[in-house]
C-alpha cells in the first residue's frame, strides 16, 4: 500500500474495532464462527442441495444487538433434474 | 432530598474517569447542589489530589466501613464549597475490605441529605469495579476515541446490561477536532454507532485539564476553558436541563478570533 492510496486511520480505527466488537460480544472467536458455518452447511446439505461457494454467513450489529445473518443460494432442483 | 447515585467508570485506565467526577462535582456545586463524591479506588486513591483535598484526610471509606469513624467523619468538606464533600479511598488496604452492600448501605445513608453522590470507579471489570456500580441509579462510561479505550468501553456497557444497571450514559473524553477533521482520530458519530448507547458530552482535549489537576483545582471552575464548559454542561443535563451539544469546530483564543474575523470559520 503505497503513501497515496493509503487508508485514513480513522477509517481503519473504526473497520477493525467493528470486527472486534462482534466477536466480543458474542464471546465466539473467528475460527469458531469459521467451523459454526461448516456445521451449519452440512446439515443443511442434508435436506437440500445449496451451493457452497455462493454462501454468505457473517455477524452483524444492530444497534447494541447481534445477529446471524446467512444468505444461502440453493442449487435449483428443476435444472437439476434436467441435467 | 433524595440524591441521585452516579457512578463513572470506563474499563480501561487513564481515560480521565477521575478528572470527569472531580469537574462534575464542582459543576454541580457550582449550581448550588449538595454533592458527596467517593472514590471507590481502593489502595490507588487520586480523587483526593485532582480535587486538592489531600491534606485534609484523617478517616476512609475502610474506617468507616470498619466502624472506626461515623460516616459524617470521613466526608472532608471542600475549600470552595461548602456543600461538596470527598470520602476518600482507604490507600493502604485493598478491594476485598469493601462489598457490594457496604457501597449501597453508605449511599442509602448519603441519599437521605445530598443532592448528588457521585463514585469515582476504579479501571478494570473485577471487584472495585463491581462495588462502585452495586448502588448506582446512573452510570456513566467515560472513553476516549481511541481503539482500546472504545473496546473496554463496549465490555463494561455488555456487563452493565447483563447486570440490569439499564443503559450507560457516554462521556467522549479528549477528543481531538483538528485529528477528527483529518479523519485521524474516530469521531463522536463513530464512537457511537460503535457502543450503540446513548451520548451525555463531549470534552474537548484541553491542556487546561492537567493545569486544574496540578492545583488541584478542576478545569470547571476556569470560565475560558473549553473542556470546563464541556463539563458544565454534562453537569447541567445530570440535572435533566436540555443543553444542545457545543461547537467543537469552534477555537477558543487568539487564534480562533482571528479565524472568525477573517471569515475562515
Amino acid at each position: 500500500m503505497n503513501f497515496f492510496t493509503r487508508k485514513k486511520s480513522a477509517t481503519s480505527a473504526k473497520e477493525r474495532l467493528q470486527l472486534v466488537l462482534v466477536h466480543d460480544r458474542t464471546d465466539l472467536t473467528p475460527a469458531q464462527l469459521e467451523s459454526l458455518k461448516d456445521d451449519l452447511l452440512k446439515a443443511i446439505s442434508n435436506y437440500i442441495e445449496i451451493d457452497p461457494d455462493a454462501v454468505q454467513i457473517g455477524l452483524e450489529r444492530d444497534g447494541r444487538s447481534q445477529r446471524l445473518v446467512a444468505d444461502i443460494p440453493l442449487r435449483s432442483a428443476s435444472r437439476h433434474r434436467a441435467g | 432530598m433524595t440524591a441521585q447515585v452516579i457512578t463513572v467508570t470506563s474499563g480501561k485506565g487513564g481515560v480521565g474517569k477521575t478528572t470527569a467526577v472531580a469537574n462534575l462535582a464542582n459543576a454541580l456545586a457550582m449550581d448550588g447542589k449538595k454533592v458527596v463524591c467517593i472514590d471507590g479506588d481502593i489502595g490507588l486513591r487520586n480523587l483526593d489530589v485532582v480535587m486538592g483535598l489531600e491534606n485534609r484526610i484523617v478517616y476512609d471509606i475502610v474506617d468507616v466501613i470498619e466502624g472506626r469513624c461515623k460516616l459524617k467523619q470521613a466526608m472532608i468538606r471542600d475549600k470552595h464549597y461548602p456543600e461538596m464533600y470527598l470520602i476518600p479511598a482507604a490507600q493502604t488496604r485493598d478491594k476485598n475490605a469493601v462489598s457490594p452492600s457496604d457501597m449501597v448501605r453508605i449511599c442509602n445513608d448519603l441519599r437521605v441529605d445530598s443532592d448528588f453522590v457521585i463514585i469515582d470507579s476504579p479501571a478494570g471489570i473485577e471487584r472495585g469495579f463491581r462495588n462502585a456500580i452495586a448502588a448506582a441509579d446512573r452510570v456513566l462510561v467515560v472513553t476516549n476515541p481511541e481503539v482500546s479505550a472504545v473496546r473496554d468501553a463496549d465490555r463494561v456497557v455488555g456487563i452493565l446490561e447483563a447486570e440490569e444497571k439499564g443503559t450507560p450514559h457516554l462521556i467522549i473524553n479528549r477528543l481531538n477536532q483538528a485529528l477528527v477533521r483529518n479523519n485521524d482520530m474516530l469521531s463522536a458519530e463513530d464512537v457511537l454507532d460503535l457502543l450503540g448507547i446513548q451520548l451525555i458530552g463531549i470534552v474537548p482535549e484541553d491542556e487546561s485539564v492537567i493545569i486544574g489537576s496540578n492545583r488541584g483545582a478542576p478545569v470547571v471552575t476556569d470560565g475560558k476553558s473549553r473542556a470546563g464548559l464541556a463539563f458544565r454542561n454534562i453537569a447541567k443535563r445530570l440535572q435533566g436541563l436540555d443543553v444542545p451539544f457545543m461547537d467543537l469546530d469552534q477555537q477558543s483564543g487568539l487564534w480562533g478570533a482571528i479565524q472568525r474575523l477573517t471569515g475562515r470559520k
